[in-house]
């Protein structure tokens, strides 16, 4: 089952097609890896389906409705949690204060959103919803293996660790669909192999994944389904296997071959 | 003896006028928190609160006299004020500062001081320049107790302005909108990430800060009377209390609005500077603080900023 699809989605930046006419789509439960040299449109096709960005023409569907040009907060309630090339956490908060914080609309009710009665309840309630949301918090470092840096501040983390941060929080609002853009970028091997132990794991919750990486022995290695871009195009979708044998990928990886 | 009972008379009628301060100063504050920027219409909207206030308490007076009537009136003034100078508010932000979101810092900047031109001029169109009285709702008369008097109407803007604050801050610490709105300040994208409404948070905080505002405005105005630039002075200390507290800084904005309160009500009589020159204290205030602190009293790490 298609838990996402994008249909003849373009994204045009003045004269520059930055998305061009892409049909992209994701099979639930999978993890699936969008490739394609620097410049091909991956992290603008994200920004796109996580309401970051608008496109110009074309729709997405999510999990059977239309999201195409929603905020990215409404996105985000609807079950699409993402992370960033470059890190975006709340450095001056804790480590476990950035999971509460992904937390924060799924514990308790929105009083804008929530029915009135809730939300009074909510606040009554409010020591007992904080402890619960310290809990659940803490589980999601637990599931990372970060729990014993919960109290230290967000920046002062090493880096790769500061990526797992950010997953844990998206992970904490209980996304049906998580978008890793380059979860491996400036990670050692040793990092980078937590991480794809981490992305199996995640995965095995039944949280379906979508990542950019160009990271190619971790994207072969934990990819279920592969969709590569170049110039804003598809040029390719199929199994790892599939992928790497494809001809047109490897052109635009390494350019024509001279005959 | 007889002069430490003045300065203690002194500290008295600060606190109540840097109350005031900080109820004004909070509207800076927050906006400069989540925006990045001075809203310096806000001066103006505390004139406007003053007159809708002054409109609406002398229309319910009109219907009858009675002591009780009159505290009531006046209180059902002030909650209409607050509601309508929110709406304010959120309609400017609405109209004449989102639309500038994405452009340079100083856009924002130069739009606020043109809805403050707008805001005045509008006043001194709709009802005159000359100054009108803010009747008391109540007998005035000092109360004295060791030689201190203390006026039912300092009470009044103690009372009212320290009620507002604990609610602000119950607000902001405890509830689900206060956690949105102080995530979103220390990061518009990544709360927007969260879940958060981002451009809801905003509206909200400026309805916030043109209420307290309001609030601000009519217990003034006893003071000062009413009229079309009644904002401006005012709203420059308040903005200046703001700085002096950290700017951002919610807690700040409180201490920063009472201490320049009592500093300008002891500074004047104690290095004797004339009544007309009385203004200039808060000023030299500001600049000893921004040699010696720029980031103001509870700047930089505070972690409890709006």
């Amino acid at each position: 089952m298609k838990i996402l699809t994008t249909d003849h989605l373009t994204r045009e930046f003045g004269g520059v097609i930055a998305v061009n006419d892409v049909n992209f789509s994701v099979e639930q439960g999978l993890v699936t890896g969008l490739i394609g040299p620097n410049g091909a449109g991956k992290t603008t096709l994200f920004n796109q389906i996580t309401g970051v960005d608008k496109p110009t023409r074309g729709t997405i569907t999510f999990d059977g409705k239309d999201i195409t040009g929603l905020p990215a907060w409404k996105v985000s309630r609807l079950g699409i949690a993402r992370t960033f090339q470059n890190i975006r956490l709340y450095k001056e908060l804790t480590v476990v204060e950035n999971v509460m914080m992904g937390l924060h609309f799924k514990v308790g009710k929105d009083p804008f959103h929530g029915r009135f009665l809730q939300a009074v309840k909510s606040y009554v309630f409010a020591q007992r919803e904080n402890r619960e949301m310290y809990e659940r918090a803490m589980e999601w470092l637990h599931f990372f293996g970060i729990e014993s840096h919960a109290q230290d501040f967000a920046r002062s983390l090493p880096y790769g660790m500061q990526r797992e941060l950010e997953i844990a929080r998206a992970l904490a609002a209980d996304p049906k669909l998580l978008f890793l853009d380059e979860p491996a970028a400036g990670m050692n091997p040793a990092e980078t192999a937590h991480l794809m132990d981490v992305v199996d794991k995640i995965r095995s919750l039944g949280v379906t994944v979508v990542l950019i990486e160009h990271d190619m022995k971790l994207v072969m290695n934990i990819c279920d389904q592969i969709t590569v871009l170049n110039f804003g195009t598809k040029i390719a979708e199929g199994t790892p296997q599939a992928i790497k044998q494809n001809k047109d990928v490897i052109e635009a990886y390494l350019g024509k071959e001279e005959e | 003896m007889a002069t430490l009972t003045l300065y203690i008379q002194y500290i008295v009628n600060g606190l109540t006028l840097g109350a005031i301060y900080s109820l004004i100063a909070l509207g800076y504050t927050m906006v400069y928190g989540i925006l990045k920027f001075i809203n310096f219409a806000h001066g103006d909207i505390l004139m406007v609160g003053a007159f809708i206030g002054l409109v609406v308490y002398q229309a319910l007076l009109g219907t009858s006299a009675s002591p009780v009537w009159m505290v009531a009136a006046f209180f059902i003034a002030m909650i209409v004020s607050m509601v309508l100078c929110a709406l304010l508010g959120m309609f400017i932000e609405r109209v004449a500062y989102k639309p500038l979101r994405n452009a340079n810092r100083l856009a924002p900047l130069l739009s606020a001081i043109g809805v403050s031109f707008i805001l005045s001029n509008g006043a001194a169109w709709i009802f005159g320049t000359q100054s009108r009285r803010f009747p008391y709702p109540f007998d005035n008369t000092p109360i004295t107790f060791f030689g201190i008097s203390i006026t039912p109407h300092q009470i009044l803007m103690l009372v009212v302005s320290i009620s507002m604050m604990l609610l602000l801050a119950f607000f902001v610490n405890k509830t689900k909108m206060g956690k949105a709105m102080r995530a979103t300040s220390l990061d518009q994208p990544t709360s927007a990430l969260m879940g958060i409404n981002v451009n809801r948070v905003i509206s909200l905080t400026f309805a916030i800060g043109s209420a307290l505002a309001a609030v601000g405005g009519i217990l003034a105005a006893f003071d000062f009377r009413v009229y079309p630039s009644m904002g401006t002075m005012t709203g420059l200390k308040a903005f200046v209390a703001a700085v002096i507290g950290g700017i951002g800084s919610i807690p700040g904005a409180m201490i920063g609005g009472i201490l320049l309160g009592i500093l300008e009500a002891v500074g004047a009589p104690l290095l004797h500077i004339p009544n007309g020159l009385k203004d200039t204290v808060a000023f030299a205030v500001l600049i000893i603080v921004l040699l010696l602190r720029p980031e103001g009293i509870l700047g930089k790490n505070e972690r409890e900023k709006v």
